[in-house]
């Protein structure tokens, strides 16, 4: 059952040294390092004591996940496979981390899509697996290309889903993912979620924690639900299985157990800020013009205010750090004084701006874009363009990005 | 899990359920010898289901739980149908996520049991229906043999997709008019069994669940096999009375005729090498237990 005894300042096989999140991820010395997005994952899950990994190829994540067998073979996680297919891999995690698992995988968009009836199953059964996304395109014809429309379907599922913009937020979230997940009144599943190839396969330097510690190892016990493992009493769970039962008590059940798990979902905020220094950073909300975007959009927009400047229009910024929980009102507060709220995304729907003219009043100051999808890279230019446009400024039109 | 851990503390023993009362004093939790005879005599680790008045499965389930040798730390899979309204009911720590995911899900369960036990006996058993487990689930099925995990496999077969109302399944047989199969199903009764063999599972038996005795033998052969060596995998007839047009009594007739030596459930197992060899040692083992049994009583009685 449950360890009494703290496991903080002790060695893990590997001589890594458990020790408290908080003092790792905000005392510790931290060392620059120049890496791919995908060895940046891989050395926060050196430091993450995972027992359980499960990996499926498939661009662009198919790197992080073979990296993360090497860990494996070097001794830092307990088990790690290939399985067959996302829809399996997802189970596989599942069956896990209902075994008392800390448990890690990554998928991108087609295998998001495949895989996609186990995220309602992970969040319904509080399972706290972190799972990154490192989004690509999921439309037909087939393409490989960075585009995050599959975010959209995330949305509704329960889990937690967090946008990274760059891989300094990917190496610190992948490590404070776990622990807002695995907090008692949270237990849900983390999609953290980045712009495949954009974050996974350019180099950046990002200021790594010491390779000798590691996060203290999840308690399963502290879970609200009990842990499959025969280590506590197996109980009747009910008189009858819900799913048979055509009645009030039926319904009544289910429906407070998806109340449950947005309620869940809602308690999470409260780690998060903790965690992430607030759901949401903000630049100049003193202007006229916001930019409000997740993702590398964040960056891309934080060029296009830098344009702007030059041009004497001065613009602000808000980076959407976690699309669930919603920012609902961080966001409303950032852009009060916003006339123009511009939200560049790369996807075709915009269902970020959606997100946003359902949350700001007089949402006519919205505008959804710029989009960019398929592939298409977001010159700070275009959102410049964009803003110019809005405001019956004169500005150049870019061939072939519909502007 | 020891048996202390289903203890009840006084104080609160009274508004404890009669059922939890009675797995306390008389489930059979840790006793080396649990069998199918103990039903009757002890707490079965199940308690009502509900399926149909002398459903097959029922007698199934029954016997299962009574056989697994080591339910204290056993954890069971299910999958969506008629199981899936049987395992609420079961005092082993179960699992339903999905429909057809339950391989997957067993995997996943078996690495993180061995990971967090080391050097522990954590038995994985997967209990589902023939749909779950040769159509919708039959990929996820094949690559836990191929991946060689260590965790038995039980289908039970009923031959059709009881739970939705009677359609065609892939261990259906041929020519078999239900739903989905309007004029019959148009190919033969998919030869699980034998792909299990070829897949790398080390048990594979085919048989009913007529005869208590050789369920309780093939459950344990399994669990133990899988528990040392590799998969296993047991098909296990629990026909559908109220789809094959029977009678609740006639559940019992029903396995028995299809049990005879040229039907499609006479008795047919696979051992490989291996496994042959551990269950060997296993009825070794029992011998001397028994002998050993038999020569304290004996002793006790001249003393």
């Amino acid at each position: 059952m449950a360890e009494t005894k703290s496991v903080i300042g002790t060695q893990n096989k590997k001589g890594q040294i458990y020790t408290d999140t908080w003092k790792m991820m905000n005392e510790a010395p931290r060392t620059p390092s120049f890496f791919t997005g995908s060895e940046v994952i891989k050395e926060a899950i050196r430091r993450a004591s995972c027992d359980v990994m499960i990996a499926y190829p498939i661009t662009p994540q198919s790197e992080a996940a073979a990296l993360i067998g090497e860990l494996f073979a070097e001794g830092y996680i307990g088990d790690y496979f290939r399985g067959e297919s996302e829809f399996a891999v997802m189970s596989q995690c599942a069956g896990a981390a209902f075994g008392g698992a800390r448990v890690f995988t990554t998928t991108a968009g087609p295998g998001t899509m495949r895989a996609m009836e186990n995220f309602p199953m992970w969040s319904g059964a509080r399972l706290p697996i972190q799972m990154i996304v490192t989004c690509r395109g999921i439309n037909s014809p087939l393409s490989i290309q960075p585009d995050t429309l599959e975010i959209a379907y995330l949305l509704n599922t329960g889990m937690l889903v967090w946008h990274a913009e760059t891989a300094q937020d990917f190496f610190d979230w992948i490590l404070k993912g776990y622990m807002v997940s695995e907090e008692p009144d949270v237990h849900l599943p983390l999609a953290l979620c980045c712009d495949g190839f954009f974050v996974t396969h350019t180099k950046d330097v990002v200021n790594l924690t010491p390779a000798d510690m590691c996060l203290p190892p999840y308690d399963p016990y502290r879970s609200p639900v009990p842990c499959m493992d025969m280590e506590c009493p197996p109980v009747r769970m009910m008189r009858d299985p819900f799913v048979m039962k055509s009645n009030y008590i039926s319904y009544a059940t289910h429906a407070s157990w998806q109340q449950e798990i947005w309620a869940a979902v809602e308690r999470s905020r409260k780690h998060s800020i903790h965690w992430l220094n607030g759901l949401i950073d903000t630049e100049n909300t003193d202007a006229d013009i916001m930019i409000v975007a997740s993702g590398t959009a964040v960056s891309q927009g934080r060029e296009a205010i830098r344009l702007l400047e030059d041009e004497g229009i001065r613009c602000g910024l808000v980076k959407v750090k976690t699309i669930r929980p919603w920012p609902e009102e961080e966001i409303r507060e950032a852009t009060k004084n916003a006339k123009h709220i511009f939200v560049p995304e790369f996807n075709v729907t915009g269902w970020l701006a959606k997100e946003i003219k359902a949350t700001v009043p007089n949402h006519h100051r919205v505008h959804a874009g710029p989009h960019v999808c398929g592939g298409m890279t977001m010159p700070p230019e275009i959102i410049v363009s964009e803003i110019k446009t809005a405001l019956g400024m004169k500005t150049f039109s870019m061939a072939g990005r519909g502007s | 899990m020891s048996k202390e851990r289903i203890q009840i503390s006084e104080a609160l023993y009274d508004i404890m359920p009669s059922d939890y009362q009675d797995l306390v004093k008389s489930a059979t939790y840790g006793k080396e010898d649990r069998g199918w005879k103990d039903i009757g005599t002890s707490k079965e680790l199940i308690e009502q289901h509900s399926l149909c008045a002398g459903c097959p499965e029922s007698m199934a389930f029954r016997y299962i739980l009574a056989s697994l040798p080591n339910p204290e730390d056993t954890v069971m899979v299910g999958s969506t149908g008629c199981t899936s309204l049987v395992f609420p009911m079961v005092a082993v720590h179960n699992i339903h996520s999905l429909f057809g995911n339950q391989n997957a899900i067993a995997s996943g369960l078996k690495r993180a049991l061995s990971v967090r036990f080391p050097g522990r006996v954590k038995d994985v058993v997967v209990l589902a229906g023939d749909g779950a487990t040769v159509d919708i689930g039959l990929d996820m099925t094949l690559q836990a043999w191929f991946r060689q995990e260590k965790f038995t496999t039980i289908c039970f077969d009923n031959e059709l997709y009881a739970n939705t109302g009677g359609q065609e399944s892939g261990l259906m047989q041929k020519g078999f008019v239900a739903k989905m199969a309007p004029v019959g199903k148009l190919f033969d009764k998919v030869r699980l069994p034998e792909i299990a063999r070829e897949s790398g599972c080390h048990y594979v038996v085919n048989c009913t669940v007529s005869k208590p005795s050789l369920v309780e033998k093939v459950i344990r052969n399994a669990v133990h096999i899988a528990r040392e060596i590799g998969p296993t995998y047991l098909q296990l007839y629990t026909p559908c009375i109220l789809e094959i047009g029977k009678n609740s009594m006639e559940g019992l007739q029903e396995m028995r005729d299809s049990e005879k030596p040229a039907e499609r459930f006479a008795y047919k197992e696979y051992v490989s090498e291996p496994a042959k060899q551990l269950l060997a040692e296993l009825a070794a083992k029992d011998k001397e237990r028994k002998a050993a049994a038999k020569q304290l009583a004996a002793q006790a009685q001249a003393n």
